[in-house]
């Protein structure tokens, strides 16, 4: 047994877990926090993104060891103060989800591409670098549009709160 | 997955003396094919040693034509290095192209050429750049590191610290990528070095990694697509598998070579 410390959503969390334990189900299973899905448990589909130390990574893929000692962020840490995330908001406002089995990952996925690429995201590039999702519902296409618009209106706010 | 035991190694050093006292260790980097393979219970590993916090195996550094890319770099910090663009974009643009960008911040360039997997990207650019695989006890010239599919000249314990190589005057990459797992179906890296031209064909030999000296000869001779246009591989040492045949890879290795050519130019 190994004992795993996570800094997740701001908070020190500590758990006891067998060295081959999956940081997805410590993350479920020993935290409780359940947002973070598990879909293909193959490294295919993105519904376990999480981010670790500011990178998103799927975590159906590393071990709970391997991650001890980071700082990671679920879908659970992302809305402050009781009101959405603007990229959780602009799933919601675009209907970027049907079923939402792969939602937590697509959200994840969203808010790091925007912060990665700084305001300057095209369809193009969105559609590109959701290559590591999969989603079997929605065809894309308002995920896509959600994903623009959580863009223009973090950015936009950006521009706005530097005037 | 099977038990095992997890190691943390803070140095070099401590990483070899870890395996080294577990016969049926590993190293695991970023583990983006060893956890999988864990998974599915193809590997066993009694104790898997994690690289991924040696500080002196991070990090791209480049002075004047010179690089150095240390073995636990993950892929999106290759792809995303500037100074390394500004000398070879070419290796740039083939990191940014493997998996997805959650892969790519996991998956280092050490895991993937210590795997040699047939169908990684990388070991074609190590090959074509005429690289050195810098290890914990000597130094591998690229030509002589990979040994077939999953083989290199490691030994025993041994560990990739770095990839050293000269920015070549010209390179290119180009793949033709499997559409679910991003693995290149055939993959051509081709760089124009002070020695002549290197072609590197990824993805379809049947051991591995190889060389084409016929597209070498012909682009040391003129740096352009045509030049590789006419030059036919043997299907015999193709891959077939349900992704293409060998003849089908036969025809991806002069289109994406033709590719590569061009997207260097």
């Amino acid at each position: 047994m190994a004992k795993v410390t996570l800094t997740v959503n701001g908070r020190t969390m500590s758990g006891e877990c067998d060295d081959r334990t999956l940081l997805v189900h410590f993350i479920r299973e020993k935290l409780g926090l359940t947002g973070t899905h598990v879909g293909c448990d193959t490294t295919q589909c993105g519904a376990c993104v999480v981010h670790m130390d500011g990178r998103s990574v799927k975590s159906c893929s590393i071990l709970a060891v391997q991650a001890s000692g980071s700082t990671v962020t679920t879908i659970e840490g992302i809305a402050a103060q009781g009101e959405l995330h603007p990229v959780q908001a602009a799933f919601n406002q675009h209907h970027g989800l049907q079923c939402g089995f792969c939602t937590p990952g697509m959200v994840m996925t969203a808010v790091d591409m925007i912060a990665r690429h700084g305001g300057a995201l095209d369809e193009a590039t969105v559609r590109h670098e959701l290559e590591g999702n999969i989603c079997r519902c929605t065809g894309y296409h308002n995920i896509v549009r959600a994903v623009l618009a959580a863009n223009e209106e973090m950015h936009g706010a950006a521009r706005q709160a530097a005037e | 997955m099977y038990a095992t035991s997890y190691h943390r190694a803070s140095s070099v050093g401590e990483a070899v003396n870890l395996r080294a006292s577990h016969d049926e260790g590993r190293y695991v980097s970023g583990g983006m094919t060893l956890i999988a393979t864990m998974k599915q219970r193809l590997a066993a590993p009694s104790d898997l040693i994690d690289l991924r916090h040696i500080a002196d195996m991070k990090g791209v550094s480049v002075e004047g034509r010179s690089v150095r890319i240390g073995a636990a770099t993950p892929h999106a910090d290759v792809a995303a290095s500037a100074a390394l663009r500004a000398v070879c974009p070419a290796i740039c643009q083939l990191a940014g192209m493997i998996g997805d960008p959650h892969v790519r911040n996991m998956g280092t360039i050490g895991g993937s050429v210590a795997n040699n997997d047939p169908a990684a990207d990388y070991p074609s650019a190590v090959l074509a750049l005429n690289a050195t695989v810098v290890t914990d006890r000597r130094e591998i010239a690229a030509d002589d590191f990979f040994l077939g599919m999953f083989d290199t000249a490691l030994e025993e314990a041994e560990m990739i610290t770095a990839i050293r190589f000269e920015a070549p005057e010209k390179a290119g990459y180009a793949k033709f990528p499997n559409p679910a797992s991003r693995y290149a179906i055939t993959g051509v890296f081709v760089a124009k070095t002070a020695d002549g031209a290197r072609v590197a064909v990824t993805g379809a030999g049947s051991s591995g990694v190889f060389r084409v000296a016929e597209m070498e000869a012909a682009l040391s001779a003129a740096w352009s697509p045509e030049s590789v246009a006419g030059v036919s591989v043997d299907p015999a040492m193709l891959m077939s598998d349900l992704h293409a045949t060998a003849e089908y890879r036969a025809n991806l290795v002069r289109v994406m070579a033709k590719r590569a050519v061009l997207a260097s130019l």
